[in-house]
């Protein structure tokens, strides 16, 4: 008995050991970037959030730039990945045949395979000439007039940035968002369905309001992943600390300005204050990522959690 | 299972373990000297091959910084680095010159098959953001005879800390009151317009891929790259294509403030000589003055020596200039300093 | 058929015709990408590239044989670092989880599983590169394993807990001790998913460049030593793809479709675990 007891305890011991390796990595990690981004917390305080300079010369730090252009960038890709996705977790609950599932869930699965830096590479040397040659031209002509459409086509852009980031979170929200819809009891389904209602009618009023909570925290987990994304947007945005509404300007986002700079910060405030970037950032991502597991986990409770997109 | 287990584990560090006789150097910092650098490494191991030399391109920010941190054994910068970062590491570091090179303004304009003239004002206001088109009054005006397209300028510079931009934007400083006082010089500058390609390597893409762009990269990129790039009128009123001869011509100016006890830190832009190319630099490795390790610290001035020697040769056709031939025995007398273990490293090879 | 119902039937065939087609858009959009891949990278995959290290700067020649051997070097030893660690952590998240310490790593996990990479390249050189005096692939794998483990924890722990109590109760009843009620009959029987969920991750980090671009920064050079920086796949085609040179741009396509391809025999094989053990998947 007394052997056997021994053995409980340290096979506890050794898995709590390994258990422990994640809040020790958290403290070290919140350690490195707060210890590091001080100097520069403490020299620019909140006007760091909304300064739009970025000047290394004159040592003058403002991340606004940076933030405008990773929101506005990450909220281009929701609104052109949501109704791709949505529509991708729709037909493979309620429309698709049954022979059609795998197949299908298993090539918009493989999106979410593609490494980072080969989207950026496709982007490069595929999207951005496309946009160039097919795409811009059209838009600017039909909407050249809005402030959205402004100016040059730097072929490097937002716009660039929002499409490959939107193609990337897609199977993110598609997955989360299926196993929302199929939490929904087929009761629902059927009964409005008993009640005469079309097909659609049928998806619109009894399956999506009972999911609407993990839908839109499907959306925000996307949002989450877009916020994150490195290598992808820092091939083909442009890297420019500049704030402006046309999607056709280049921009910058967090992720993308530590790519570029971090290695080579000369003095100790640049570093200082892209740690700070990194800070936000972090912060940032772990805010959103809480707030879409709140709400995923409020409707499909376990069965989305252990999904591959999470 | 767990003996094959532990096999795998051991043969796997086995592998991780290096070979002993190697010396392997790692060095990272301008994209200037890329194309001379990673030519030099490469040949210098296949007939040294127990050296290896591994040279990444990451900007000379990026190697003034990580030479400073000491996590590579050499920098490489065509800025040399300022009094206070020296001082930051104690004056631990000399400025070896390697090759001599041009920043050009290469542009991409497939409709036009004669080579552009700039002048400095406009080379700064297109920069500025003053000029926007490529058919604009001040440039048609320079180059008479030739059809400039209706077509925006697309900027392109620097998005990480470059020895490059810091040539050009002193070059600009020096041209042009209204750059200096707006923009100034550095490795890293507050842009009024363009877009950010990183490295050498990333500009001359941007420029390539994009109708209409202009940017500022090494000759050597240029020249492989079959990019069109401009010819500057320099302060003697001269109209100079970039040319191994007109770089040259530049260093010769700079020549008179170096003697045998120079530290090499010297700016050769918009330097005097009719035959000068304005926006030309020398760019050097950073070499610490001693080292721990006396085998790394001796293949490293081994291999720098023959890049001053033997190695001069290879620049021309690569889109460098050598080094003036004065420099050399100082060099080697500055190499012939560094000491591992409170003793010179150097040998004769 | 009134008009209302009329209305209402044509916008449901509508609504369903416009959501099958987007549904394919997202499908082709993969089937594009896949596409350039194979069209603008199978001409270049020859001998040469899979044997040689890289020329220098602007020549022709070369292949990627320095960044294929980094690739499954740093990948397998930010395995061999990150599958005990996730899955130990994992495993006692499902064994002993109930507490409070429980609750701390599970919160933690998904906070670190959130992060994004490029802030882990910013620990990785703090922490790692700048005190040890240079960069290497032991600090690439590191900053991959912690990619890695927080991950591996929570699919680890997912896997456990779908094994029915009823099972671990009938060891139990048998007189089995806790320990090996765990490891020899729940983690057994967990086994596929534990190694789907393992197969997954090292797919993942497979592919990353963020985190290595401060960590094991990149070689010219073939090398196996741990202790010097060493070049992978991932870093390879970032550096090809951003640059100028034709033949770059070449080499960049050819080792994006063999990343993609080990990317996707790695995945693949982790979904024919499960379908073995399992059958039918979700």
């Amino acid at each position: 008995m007394r052997g056997i007891d021994r053995s409980d305890r340290i096979y506890r011991r050794v898995l709590t050991f390994f258990a422990l390796a994640l809040p020790a990595l958290i403290l070290v990690m919140l350690g490195v970037l707060l210890v590091d981004a001080l100097p520069a917390l403490r020299r620019f305080g909140p006007s760091f959030l909304w300064t739009s300079t970025w000047d290394p010369v004159a040592e003058v730090y403002g991340a606004a730039p940076m933030i405008f252009g990773t929101l506005a960038s990450s909220l281009l890709a929701l609104l052109l990945a949501v109704p791709l996705a949505l529509s991708v977790a729709i037909f493979l609950t309620e429309f698709s045949p049954r022979w059609l599932r795998q197949p299908v869930a298993f090539l918009v699965e493989l999106l979410a395979a593609i490494p980072s830096v080969v989207y950026g590479t496709w982007g490069i040397f595929v999207l951005i000439p496309f946009l160039r040659s097919y795409v811009v031209p059209p838009l600017k002509a039909l909407l050249g007039w809005t402030p959205f459409l402004q100016g040059v086509f730097y072929g490097n852009s937002l716009l660039a940035g929002g499409i490959i980031l939107a193609i990337m979170i897609v199977p993110y929200i598609a997955a989360v968002s299926r196993e929302v819809l199929l939490a929904v009891p087929t009761s629902q389904r059927e009964a409005a369905l008993a009640m005469g209602a079309t097909r659609w009618e049928a998806v619109r009023t009894a399956v999506l309001p009972y999911g609407r909570a993990g839908l839109i925290g499907a959306v925000i987990l996307g949002l989450g992943r877009a916020l994150g994304e490195t290598m992808a947007v820092t091939m083909v945005i442009g890297n420019r600390h500049d704030i402006g509404v046309s999607v056709l300007q280049p921009a910058y986002t967090m992720a993308a300005a530590i790519a570029n700079e971090f290695s080579e910060a000369t003095t100790g405030m640049y570093q200082s204050a892209l740690v700070e970037v990194g800070l936000i950032l972090f912060v940032l991502t772990v805010v959103v990522n809480a707030i879409a597991r709140i709400l995923i986990w409020r409707v499909a409770r376990g069965a989305a959690v252990g999904s591959k997109a999470l | 299972m767990k003996p094959t287990r532990f096999l795998a584990l051991a043969a796997l560090l086995g592998a991780a373990v290096p070979a002993a006789a190697q010396v392997q150097l790692n060095g990272a910092g301008a994209t200037f000297p890329n194309i001379i650098y990673s030519d030099w490494m490469l040949t210098y191991n296949q007939a040294h091959s127990d050296v290896k030399l591994n040279y990444q391109s990451i900007g000379s920010g990026g190697g003034i910084r990580q030479f400073s941190d000491g996590t590579v054994d050499f920098g490489a910068s065509d800025v040399p680095m300022t009094d206070s970062a020296i001082a930051a590491i104690k004056g631990d570091v000399l400025h070896i010159p390697t090759v001599l090179g041009a920043v050009v303004a290469a542009y991409t304009l497939p409709e036009v098959s004669q080579a552009l003239r700039f002048t400095p004002d406009v080379l700064a206001d297109i920069f500025l953001g003053k000029i926007t088109n490529w058919s604009d009054a001040r440039l048609a005006s320079i180059n008479p005879g030739v059809k400039l397209p209706t077509q925006d300028i697309i900027v392109v510079h620097r998005s990480d800390g470059s020895g490059t931009t810091f040539v050009w934007t002193d070059y600009l400083s020096k041209v042009s009151p209204e750059w200096l006082q707006k923009v100034g010089r550095g490795t890293s500058v507050n842009w009024p317009v363009g877009l950010g390609g990183r490295g050498n390597e990333g500009v001359a893409s941007t420029v390539r891929q994009t109708p209409g762009a202009i940017g500022y990269v090494e000759l050597g990129y240029a020249l492989i790259n079959k990019m069109p790039f401009g010819t500057v009128r320099n302060s003697s009123g001269n109209w100079i294509t970039p040319s191994l001869e007109s770089v040259t011509a530049a260093a010769a100016g700079a020549m008179k403030d170096m003697g045998p006890n120079t530290d090499f830190r010297v700016s050769i832009t918009n330097s005097a000589g009719p035959r000068a190319y304005p926006a030309a630099s020398f760019t050097w490795l950073l070499v610490h003055k001693t080292y721990a390790d006396s085998a790394k610290a001796r293949a490293l001035v081994q291999f720098i020596w023959w890049a001053e020697t033997a190695g001069q040769a290879k620049a021309p056709q690569l889109g460098y200039a050598p080094l003036p031939q004065e420099l050399r025995p100082w060099i080697q007398a500055r190499l012939k300093t560094v000491a591992a273990g409170g003793r010179a490293v150097w040998k004769a090879e | 058929m009134s008009g209302a119902s009329l209305r209402r039937h044509l916008t449901s065939r509508v609504m369903t015709v416009l959501i099958v087609v987007l549904s394919f858009t997202a499908v082709l959009a993969l089937v594009l990408i896949l596409g350039n891949l194979l069209v603008k990278g199978a001409s270049s995959l020859d001998w040469a590239f899979f044997t040689k290290s890289p020329v220098p700067a602007g020549q022709s020649g070369g292949g990627v044989a320095n960044a294929i051997a980094g690739t499954i070097l740093i990948v397998g030893l930010a395995g061999l670092i990150g599958v005990p660690v996730g899955v130990g952590a994992g495993m006692y998240l499902a064994e002993y989880g109930g507490g409070r310490l429980g609750f701390v790593v599970r919160f933690v996990a998904d906070v670190l599983n959130g992060t994004p990479s490029i802030v882990i390249g910013i620990v990785g050189w703090t922490f790692i590169v700048k005190p040890s005096g240079g960069f290497s692939a032991l600090a690439g794998s590191i900053a991959l394993a912690i990619l890695m483990i927080p991950m591996l924890a929570r699919t680890t722990e997912e896997m456990v807990r779908l094994v029915p109590h009823s099972l671990r109760e009938a060891a139990l009843a048998l007189g089995y001790p806790r320990w090996r009620t765990s490891l020899k009959v729940v983690a057994r029987t967990a086994l596929g998913g534990i190694v789907t969920g393992c197969l997954v991750g090292i797919a993942r980090v497979a592919g990353e460049t963020a985190p290595l671009l401060f960590t094991a920064l990149g070689n010219l050079n073939f090398t196996t030593s741990v202790t010097q920086p060493m070049q992978t796949l991932s870093l390879q085609i970032y550096v090809y793809a951003t640059g100028p040179f034709d033949e770059w741009h070449r080499l960049a396509w050819a080792s994006a479709l063999v990343l993609m391809g080990l990317v996707l025999v790695i995945s693949l094989t982790a979904r024919w675990v499960t379908r073995a053990r399992y059958g039918r998947i979700r």
